[in-house]
């Protein structure tokens, strides 16, 4: 059953949809601006979509939040729209739209009737570089989002504790600030940070464009040429190099105390590897790995073991962050039962962590697992907008169009060797950072 | 076998290409099952979207929680399989099952691909007339529920509507957490289960909607299959309630920076002539795009809030007019103010032509991009079925919308909208807002 849902669980099967191969197109533009066009001809509409690679890890010391507070404001006013019409021409079109910001990217995109596709491209290149800020836009702004952060973190122990973890694991790398930002740097945001960041990072040669939908590839590329076309690559644009990880030389443990916390849990996450450009088999592994391990509280390995046998487990999961710019995490999540304590089911954790490695892989297990792969692909084609999103986020950390091709033929080819490989040297606790989350009641425990 | 009923619908997908076209086939059984088709053979996959009306608000108080239980235990073992021989059947068909439920509602929806179609449906069928409901499933599933409801004690948004439902619904079933309560479920039994089971998954309040690769004739022998056997009646529905909460504010003490509002007065019914009046007018008020006035007012503006909403709710036996903000302690006095403000505004003045202009652009050129995706399309096409639409809304709810006018507007908002008459439900430490009695 479902009924045990955290924000973390969207990491865990988040390998579906990004399986799907399309009738994909790629182009570049002379000013460097790349292109990707999937074709999906069931019903006229279009999704229209442009990526920046530039995302909360890139931003400037004392500057957390400022990538996401930009996004907000490219919904202000440009030299040649005022405040607010952008939102009104896209609605007036009947259009959706929306933006996100992650640690590697921005990405704004609108889901338009597909001959509506030339207008949203005037104006979304249009905020591309003609971004026009005044202080009676950028105040109430940062009012709203100090209220997001409200929201999504400080009513929300969940995630409070997942800042925290964070902060722990990278003790160099900018992953460990949250993409939201600190609420004291918040605060603090300026016009001028905006300004500073928007001029640094968006340009032509620094986004991608995708359209996915109702179109013909070469009718995308001449709109684009027309639209995107014009705009000025900067030469500001670098490969990004970000502060790495030292080695890590100790265990973390770490123990968070709400009083709003009214279930226990404990997570562990481990520094893994990522897929790379033209090197995806370890992180191929280890998103195999935490399937077989954390899949399904049923049939996984963790599930069947602390869920069914020992009973002291009522929810376990496993997931892999397998597409991002640089080393991300493996992850393992247990909640006990009632009069289960934390040390227990840890304790019961790391054994059943040896044993898996003593009992070795089912094989049967790793067969359904790529049956359920193979028919992802399928049922992805369903989805215009996750493959769009699956190149979107796969090509802003980093790999290419083939990469993202490939990515399910590597997955399928993933042997038991490979997994046993790629599990023993991710599980180095050395490398760990161990959260407990629970009531500030249970102090003594 | 029996013909299908011949109610072959074609959706113009209004403002777009004409080779847009959706055909929805309502299709009758022999055994008596009907269900809404759209055969669509572009991608070998199949989608059910199936519902059982009732849900919760069946139940009697001291069984609260039952059919949330009972929903969530449909996956857990049916038949000779236990829960994790129910799983395995399932992932080595790459079946995607899911089982929900809520306050009147169980929905089961199902995707898998069209070569699996006998055995996905042995599955679907086991889950739904032979759950097992055995011992270490219901202890580990009912010790799910608890941990939920336990969390829902500390979550804002989650006390925030209890109470509200509370308020508004007094002890009418909807006035009860449909999830349950912590002395509700402890004292649940697998006999109970077995008379939810039995109580709601019945013919006469069932509806079957179906996209994807498959036949007409090939659903009508599938749906004999799987619900011919059920029984045909079911638990008695509730009764029509008013909305009962005064104007006023409710305060929640919790300790938290940022306080979470619900509110809400009486509605609309969906029959009423001026319906499609009072979701025009509302989509200008605060029905969530970026372009509401709510919106422009206590986010753009003012930077009060990350997001504010006012809605039309209208379930199967009652109707209301709702809205949500969250903004911090100090400012979300404010934020209410301004909402009321709003509210009365739009009372007394109603919109611009220019605002209903661009109103019905959105909403009409917006409709077809929800048909998107079979899942998606199967779950519209329940929702239609549970309402009580008939076959042709898709087709004709473009020109319901495109005949409102400025005056219809002006009439059902001063009808409707009672900014005196809103109830406001506030969880957090808000300064300067006083509870009333």
């Amino acid at each position: 059953m479902k009924y045990f849902y955290v924000a973390i669980f969207f990491l865990c099967s988040s390998y579906s949809a990004s399986l799907a191969i399309g009738e994909v197109s790629t182009f570049t533009l002379k000013n460097g601006m790349d292109i990707i066009v999937i074709e999906d001809h069931r019903a006229p509409i279009v999704t229209h979509m442009v990526w920046y690679k530039v995302g909360s890890a890139d931003e400037p010391p004392g500057k957390s939040g400022i990538a996401h507070y930009l996004e907000h404001l490219l919904f202000k006013g440009t030299e040649n729209l005022k405040t607010g019409e952008f939102s009104k021409i896209v609605a007036e079109n009947g259009g959706s739209e929306n933006a996100f910001t992650s640690y590697d990217y921005t990405g704004y995109f609108q889901r338009v009737a597909a001959d509506r596709l030339n207008l949203m491209m005037e104006i979304e290149s249009d905020r591309m570089q003609n971004l026009r800020l005044t202080i009676e836009d950028i105040l109430p702004e940062r009012g709203v989002i100090i209220e997001e952060r409200n929201s999504r973190t400080e009513n929300n122990p969940n995630s409070l504790f997942s800042e925290h973890r964070s902060a722990l694991m990278y003790q160099n790398h900018p992953y460990g600030v949250p993409v939201i930002g600190w609420m004291h740097e918040i605060e603090k945001l300026t016009r001028e940070d905006a300004i500073d960041f928007y001029e640094r990072y968006y340009a032509p040669n620094n986004a991608i464009l995708i359209v996915a939908g109702d179109v013909e590839p070469q009718a995308v590329l001449d709109l684009a040429q027309k639209h995107y076309g014009i705009r000025i690559a900067s030469k500001k644009i670098v490969k990004r190099v970000r502060p790495q990880e030292p080695p890590k030389r100790a265990a973390i443990h770490t123990i968070y105390e709400d009083p709003r916390v009214r279930q226990p849990y404990i997570i562990r996450e481990y520094l893994a590897e990522n897929r790379k450009p033209g090197d995806q088999l370890e992180a191929a592994a280890l998103t195999i790995f935490a399937h077989l391990l954390g899949g399904s509280g049923k049939t996984s390995f963790l599930g069947k073991r602390l869920q069914l046998d020992e009973k002291i487990a009522l929810n376990v999961s496993a997931w892999h962050s397998a597409t991002s710019y640089d080393p991300n995490k493996f992850g393992l999540y247990v909640v006990p039962v009632p009069d289960v304590s934390l040390q227990v089911v840890e304790d019961a954790l790391d054994l059943a962590l040896d044993n898996f490695f003593e009992v070795g892989i089912d094989q049967d297990h790793l067969k359904r697992i790529k049956t359920q792969i193979k028919a992802s692909e399928i049922f992805a084609l369903d989805n215009q907008e996750g493959i769009a999103r699956a190149y979107g986020t796969a090509l802003t950390s980093g790999l290419s169009v083939n990469d993202v091709k490939e990515w399910p033929n590597i997955l399928a080819a993933v042997s038991a060797e490979d997994i046993m490989i790629a599990a023993r040297k991710v599980l180095n606790p050395k490398s760990s950072v161990t959260g407990w989350i629970r009531g500030s009641q249970e102090i003594a425990e | 076998m029996n013909k299908f009923l011949s109610a072959f619908i074609m959706i113009l997908l209004s403002g777009l290409p004409v080779n847009a076209e959706l055909i929805i086939h309502e299709v009758k059984s022999k055994g008596g099952i009907t269900a809404w088709l759209v055969s669509d053979n572009s991608i070998p996959i199949i989608s059910f979207d199936i519902a059982f009306k009732g849900g919760a608000s069946t139940e009697l108080d001291d069984k609260l929680g039952a059919t949330y239980l009972m929903a969530g235990l449909l996956e857990e073992g049916a038949g000779n399989m236990d829960a994790t021989a129910f799983s395995l059947a399932a992932e080595e068909l790459a079946t995607s099952l899911s089982f929900n439920s809520s306050r009147e509602r169980i929905s089961i929806s199902a995707e898998f691909l069209k070569e699996t179609t006998n055995q996905s449906i042995a599955l679907l069928k086991a889950a739904i007339t032979q759950p097992a409901f055995n011992d270490a499933a219901f202890e580990r599933t009912k010790a799910q529920v608890l941990s939920i409801i336990s969390r829902n004690q500390t979550d804002p948004r989650k006390i925030a509507s209890n109470a509200f439902n509370k308020i508004a619904f007094e002890s009418h079933p909807y006035g009860r957490p449909y999830q349950g309560t912590a002395n509700t479920i402890s004292s649940l039994t697998q006999d109970d289960m077995f008379e939810a089971h039995r109580q709601n998954l019945t013919k006469d309040r069932l509806f079957v909607s179906v996209v994807g690769d498959i036949t007409a004739d090939e659903l009508l022998i599938i749906l004999d299959d799987l619900f011919g056997g059920l029984p045909e009646k079911g638990a008695l529905f509730p009764n029509v309630v008013n909305f009962k909460a005064l104007g006023g504010n409710t305060i929640i003490d919790f300790d938290t920076t940022q306080s979470t509002a619900l509110w809400g007065h009486s509605g609309i019914s969906q029959n009423d002539p001026d319906f499609f009046a009072a979701f025009v007018m509302n989509h200008i008020l605060g029905g969530g795009s970026f372009t509401s006035r709510l919106t422009d007012e206590v986010r753009e503006k003012r930077g009060l809030t990350y997001g504010v909403y006012s809605y039309i709710a209208n379930m199967d036996y009652a109707n209301f007019y709702g809205g949500s903000v969250s903004s911090a302690n100090d400012r979300i006095e404010e934020a209410l103010d301004v909402i009321k403000e709003e509210w009365a505004r739009m009372a007394n003045s109603g919109v611009t032509e220019e605002e209903l202009i661009a109103a019905k652009k959105y909403i009409t050129g917006s409709y077809p991009l929800r048909f998107d995706g079979n899942g998606q399309i199967a779950g519209i096409l329940t929702y239609s079925q549970t309402n009580d639409f008939p076959i042709n809304y898709p087709q004709n709810r473009n020109s319901y919308v495109e005949a409102v006018t400025k005056k219809d507007i002006a009439r059902v908002a001063n009808r409707i909208l009672k900014a005196e008459d809103i109830h406001f439900v506030v969880v957090g430490s808000p300064t300067g807002l006083v509870a009333t009695e």
